[in-house]
């Protein structure tokens, strides 16, 4: 390999990060884009139990959570400018605040699945089994499965982002190196994304 | 090494979009309260595409990237799209 001006000698090249950052994208919206088809197929052929089971949900807490998250995908995308710009206090900052908001996102989450399970609503419980029709039982189900696995995709975007904010604070990511942190926002942004049609489809739609 | 400088976005682009997508996000439950019958599922699925399209082009920076970059993510959600419309050419015409 040549040799470069610059100290870093490794390979890096921020178009190939990119480019992989998107087909890994690409497997997750497939991923929920097939649990989209069984819903809006349940949906189609249980409407009235998927009417009475969405009732039960809360839309101010979707809709809080929907603001959320919302709002730190703004701080994420204002942190890759903030860094091009070479101002490392405030991308750390905008950063701190993206967690913090990932963070509350989850406990709203945990008061509303805690809220749900104090009532008895949740998958193979006896309540859902004896009280509710099949079509509800779909509902809840799916309500609990595309939720926790988004919710699991907060986690784990929270984690990346962490991971990203140490490596800005250590200076390995820079104005130069910025690959890290702009696929950090790109996932960021996916679980953002996710969530703006999950919010409609369960907590929007009566 | 292609280490080309790229697009800085300014924060005031960054500012309206937000600003957009929270209006978006009330108008839709706005909407979603007026008794729509059959049409309150696509008024709300088709505000949740406008955020969506928002988010991709300006938060995930799909504006400023190159255009096979555009065109593999138009791609997916086309074949995304396509498995949908078959599904229920399927579920509708069921007797």
């Amino acid at each position: 390999m040549e040799q470069h001006a610059h100290t870093q000698h490794d390979h890096f090249d921020a178009e190939a990060s990119k480019i992989g950052m998107w087909l890994f994208i690409f497997t997750e919206l497939l991923l929920f884009g097939g649990l989209f088809i069984v819903y809006s197929v349940y949906r189609f052929m249980n409407q009235e139990a998927f009417h009475l089971a969405a009732v039960e949900l809360n839309t101010t807490i979707g809709a809080i959570n929907t603001v959320l998250l919302l709002v730190s995908s703004m701080t994420i995308a204002v942190s890759t400018t903030t860094l091009q710009l070479k101002k490392k206090g405030l991308t750390l900052f905008l950063l701190g605040i993206t967690v913090i908001i990932g963070i509350v996102f989850l406990v709203n989450k945990y008061f509303e699945w805690g809220a749900k399970i104090d009532h008895g609503i949740w998958p193979g419980s006896e309540h859902l089994k004896t009280a509710f029709s099949q079509g509800e039982i779909l509902f809840f189900g799916l309500y609990y499965v595309m939720t926790g696995l988004h919710a699991l995709h907060i986690i784990i975007g929270l984690i990346i982002i962490l991971f990203a904010a140490h490596r800005v604070y250590k200076g390995t990511v820079n104005e130069n190196r910025a690959a890290l942190l702009e696929n950090a926002g790109l996932y960021w942004h996916l679980v953002d994304l996710i969530w703006i049609f999950l919010f409609p489809l369960f907590y929007l739609i009566h | 090494m292609s280490n080309e400088k790229h697009h800085i976005v300014p924060y005031r682009v960054y500012a309206l979009v937000l600003v957009a997508l929270l209006a978006l996000t009330f108008a839709s439950i706005g909407i979603v309260s007026i008794e729509l019958g059959k049409y309150t599922v696509a008024a709300a699925l088709i505000f949740a595409t406008i955020k969506s399209f928002l988010v991709l082009t300006y938060f995930m920076h799909l504006k400023y990237d190159k255009p096979y970059i555009k065109a593999m993510v138009a791609f997916v959600f086309a074949i995304f799209f396509v498995v949908i419309v078959i599904t229920f050419l399927d579920y509708l015409y069921r007797t």
